[in-house]
């Protein structure tokens, strides 16, 4: 169990929505700390123990979230890299590939059909990248 | 047959304030408010339907350790409490930023089809109010 005061939670979650809404923007840790009142350091820590992922791993995850959805749609996968705020097409692929198991360009490929039959609200969720490694061990 | 949503549950951390979002910003009417041993009972509808949403503490009838972790959970704000359908968006949304909710996304014409916005509640639980069409 989190041993964060409920104030410490409040402010960690006021920095993840920030990286909900702002994370096509530059964010950098410095801003997201601001965000939750705490220095960077004691943020990264903190947001980890709260979330299980550090700050910057969890804004990684949403944008490869987005980019998903933007390749399904037949975004490129430049476009997509940039339509998230990612700024180097080369870390945003090895990302990507970490946590959905394959390329971007590979995905973009794939057959979404189903996934498409869910409502995007829902399908937002439901398709939200895992850290791929979790997935792994939870089918095992 | 027929069966019908009666009451539903929504997890806050404290009454009073939730009543600041779900009464004053939101507009629902209040009708319970019964306090019984430390808790209060608060019901919550929209005037014309009858629904009622439950205000409910997290350690009401649950030991301390399962109320502290559904606590801490909400205040991250895992949870998502609701979707509201208005006929005055626009107006609505004033009002709940007014009122001092962290606004997650404005009014937006969605991909899916609706025009809607999502808020917190003070409690940090995911509200989304989205216009009757």
């Amino acid at each position: 169990m989190s041993r964060l005061s409920l104030t410490d939670l409040k402010h960690l979650r006021r920095a993840k929505d920030l990286i909900d809404r702002d994370y096509a923007s530059a964010l950098d840790i410095s801003e997201m700390a601001r965000s939750a009142f705490m220095s960077p350091a004691h943020f990264s820590r903190s947001f980890r123990e709260a979330y299980g992922e550090t700050p910057y791993s969890y804004l990684m995850t949403r944008r490869i979230e987005r980019a998903k959805s933007f390749l399904r749609h037949g975004m490129s996968v430049t476009d997509a890299c940039v339509a998230v705020g990612c700024t180097s097409l080369g870390s945003f692929s090895s990302r990507f590939h970490e946590l959905v198991g394959v390329s971007p360009t590979r995905y973009r490929g794939g057959d979404h059909q189903e996934v498409e039959a869910i409502p995007s609200c829902v399908r937002m969720l439901a398709t939200r990248p895992r850290r791929y490694a979790d997935i792994a061990a939870r089918s095992a | 047959m027929s069966l019908t949503l009666a009451n539903t549950f929504i997890l806050i951390d404290d009454p009073e304030t939730a009543l600041g979002f779900y009464r004053d910003a939101l507009g629902l009417e209040v009708r319970m408010d019964v306090s019984n041993e430390g808790f209060r009972w608060v019901t919550v509808g929209a005037p014309g339907q009858d629904v009622s949403i439950v205000l409910s503490q997290p350690h009401g009838g649950r030991t301390q350790v399962e109320g502290d972790e559904i606590l801490s959970l909400v205040t991250r704000g895992s949870f998502q409490a609701a979707i509201f359908k208005t006929d005055d968006l626009e107006g609505t949304f004033e009002r709940v930023k007014a009122s001092g909710a962290d606004i997650l996304e404005v009014p937006t014409d969605q991909p899916w089809g609706v025009r809607d916005c999502a808020v917190r509640d003070p409690s940090g639980n995911l509200v989304r109010i989205q216009a009757a069409k």
